[in-house]
């Protein structure tokens, strides 16, 4: 067990030296940071002036879309450049089992997502000058974000266990969320609703990222919104365990 | 510490290992030769638990590489073909890397750290990052890689591969000394490796074993092994074989060279108890010839190579056209 946790804690540990080796993990927080802070403030978007609220749904309503780009960039690397490079072979060779170096490699791109998503602390600090908001649906809106973005994350970990390129992985991501989005996205299930039965729609809303997503802004932490995540993860996580082992028969 | 048996591995239609089967002891080398794609990196990834085999059994160091894979792993150093290791890293950090994922900490980890730098000549390149190094540093690391924990057993897939003379004769001795203490397989091109560091030597092709023994008993199976080779001076090499032809364990004798100075001859022996060689110096007093050279051939290994490894290659292209 101490093991298990150790071998997790060395592969995550080197993924994340991995990371800030390079200039790109700066360039990322950066375009990250960019993105949502135009996505929020801006007239037309977010509006979050114009809502005259002190509440941070301007900011949170867009993180679905941005994620929807900056996640599969960030995971699409995960497996496919092992593969790439060959060092597959020699992860897979070393004392770990499969388990412990998908997840180890998991937490660590989760991690580091987690670390761009708080350096947006300042947005807190403006809406409470500019108002009293309620801390509640703030604090459950950032674990809502996290899980969002550990969901979109599993899904690049998939993607980028089935192949060695990482446009096809990235791409592949995109479109797998995409279609997370849309299942519950307003504009897609009112257009359902017109011909579809109401319990179809609902069906499928409830495996969308969004309806999950916008139930953590209410500010209570509902267990099934957490469960849905979290088996999104698994399910993901799983799947790419599946798809390297099929990968080494072959 | 190595035991493998009847292991198969087929990939589709496509036979790569076929009923392999060979053990290795504590202080054993053993060498790997074969032709490209004789199935050595398909044998050695399946002992390393990297790929799942098809049929057969591994047991490495009393567990089974299937039903156990982490206590094998652990016993293992492997340094894969092409060496890879991760280019977002220093040399330091993924050495580092691997000591931890070994379980050492601390002081022991950096002690090991040290350990493999100094032996495998890293120093210039610890803080450099892993994909700027050159070929050959690229391959010591993963070669350091390999060794940092002081494996019980080790496989190394072409360790010599792309450095230079130098540290090839650095890294051949390094597997030497420390095939006295651990079991190792390394597979390779150069057959002079072989004769340098294996005490046995397997030869595969197309996925079979076709040889198995000490370098010494490869080579004996070589056609030249056992001739001896005569050089003669102020006679003519006429004389010369009409002489040793009468010898009793004389079976051919060939002229390969005859001129003013000296005669080259090739005498093959009827027994191989190698005491033709005796028998022509004996001759040669007698006669009162001048012996310029005279020699036992221990045969080629790259003749034997070729031998066993290159009709079947040939009947192949011959069906496949
Ligand atoms: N993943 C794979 N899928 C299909 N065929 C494979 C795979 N890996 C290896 N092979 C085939 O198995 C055979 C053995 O390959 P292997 O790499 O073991 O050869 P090798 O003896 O190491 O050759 P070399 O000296 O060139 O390194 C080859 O014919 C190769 O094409
Ligand atoms: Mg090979």
């Amino acid at each position: 067990m101490n093991n298990t946790w150790s071998n997790i804690q060395t592969v995550c540990k080197r993924e994340l030296t991995g990371y800030f080796a390079s200039p790109v993990a700066y360039v990322f927080i950066v375009i990250f940071l960019v993105l949502i802070g135009f996505f929020t403030f801006s007239a037309q978007l977010g509006q979050f002036f114009e809502r005259q609220e002190a509440s941070l749904a301007a900011f949170f309503t867009w993180h679905p879309w941005i994620y929807l780009f900056l996640v599969p960039a960030v995971g699409m690397r995960l497996w496919s450049e092992e593969r790439r490079q060959g060092t597959l072979e020699l992860l897979f060779t070393m004392p770990v089992t499969p388990w412990q170096a998908i997840l180890g490699k998991f937490l660590a791109s989760w991690a580091f997502l987690i670390l761009a998503l708080l350096l947006t602390f300042p947005i807190i600090f403006t809406v409470s000058y500019l108002g009293s908001p309620d801390i509640g649906p703030i604090i459950c809106g950032y674990v809502g974000s996290i899980f969002l973005a550990g969901g979109y994350l599993a899904v690049s970990s998939m993607t980028s266990a089935i192949t060695r390129n990482q446009v096809i992985s990235f791409i592949l991501s995109v479109v797998i969320c995409l279609f997370l989005i849309l299942a519950g996205y307003p504009p897609v299930t009112d257009m359902l609703i017109q011909w579809a039965p109401s319990w179809l729609v609902d069906t499928i809303s409830a495996f969308s990222v969004m309806t999950h997503f916008f139930s953590f802004q209410r500010g209570v932490l509902d267990s099934r919104d957490v469960i849905f995540f979290l088996s999104l993860i698994g399910f993901c996580l799983f799947t790419t365990s599946v798809i390297l082992r099929s990968l080494r028969t072959n | 510490m190595i035991k493998v048996s009847n292991l198969v591995k087929t990939f589709g239609p496509k036979v790569a290992v076929n009923r392999i089967s060979f053990e290795v002891e504590r202080g054993e080398v053993l060498g790997f030769l074969g032709p490209n794609g004789a199935g050595k990196s398909t044998t050695m990834r399946m002992i390393t638990g990297f790929i799942p085999l098809t049929e057969g059994n591994i047991t490495v160091g009393g567990h089974s590489i299937v039903d156990n894979p982490i206590p094998a792993k652990r016993l293992i150093g492997y340094l894969p073909e092409n060496a890879p290791a991760y280019p977002d890293m220093t040399v330091r950090g993924f050495l580092s890397f691997a000591a931890e994922i070994r379980g050492l900490r601390g002081a022991e980890k950096n002690k090991a750290i040290d350990r493999v730098v100094e032996l495998c000549f890293l120093e210039s390149v610890v803080h450099q990052s892993v994909d700027t190094l050159s070929k050959g540093y690229r391959h010591r690391t993963c070669f350091a890689q390999s060794i940092i924990h002081d494996p019980d057993i080790l496989i190394l897939d072409e360790p010599t591969d792309g450095l230079d003379p130098n540290q090839k004769h650095e890294v051949r001795g390094i597997i030497k000394r420390m095939g006295e203490k651990k079991a190792i397989i390394f597979s390779t091109h150069i057959l002079e490796e072989v004769e340098a560091v294996c005490s046995r030597a397997i030869i595969i092709d197309r996925g079979k074993i076709v040889a198995n023994g000490t370098p010494a008993e490869l080579k004996g199976r070589s056609k030249s092994a056992g001739r001896v080779r005569l050089k003669l001076g102020g006679l003519s090499g006429s004389v010369a074989r009409e002489k040793l032809t009468q010898l009793p364990s004389v079976e051919h004798v060939t002229l390969l060279n005859d001129d003013a100075t000296a005669a080259t001859l090739d005498v093959s022996s009827k027994s191989p108890n190698g005491s033709l060689n005796a028998q022509i110096a004996d001759l040669a007093h007698q006669e009162q010839w001048r012996i310029i050279e005279l020699y036992t051939q221990e045969g080629k290994l790259d003749e034997v190579f070729r031998t066993i490894t290159l009709p079947d290659t040939k009947i192949k292209e011959g069906s496949a056209a």
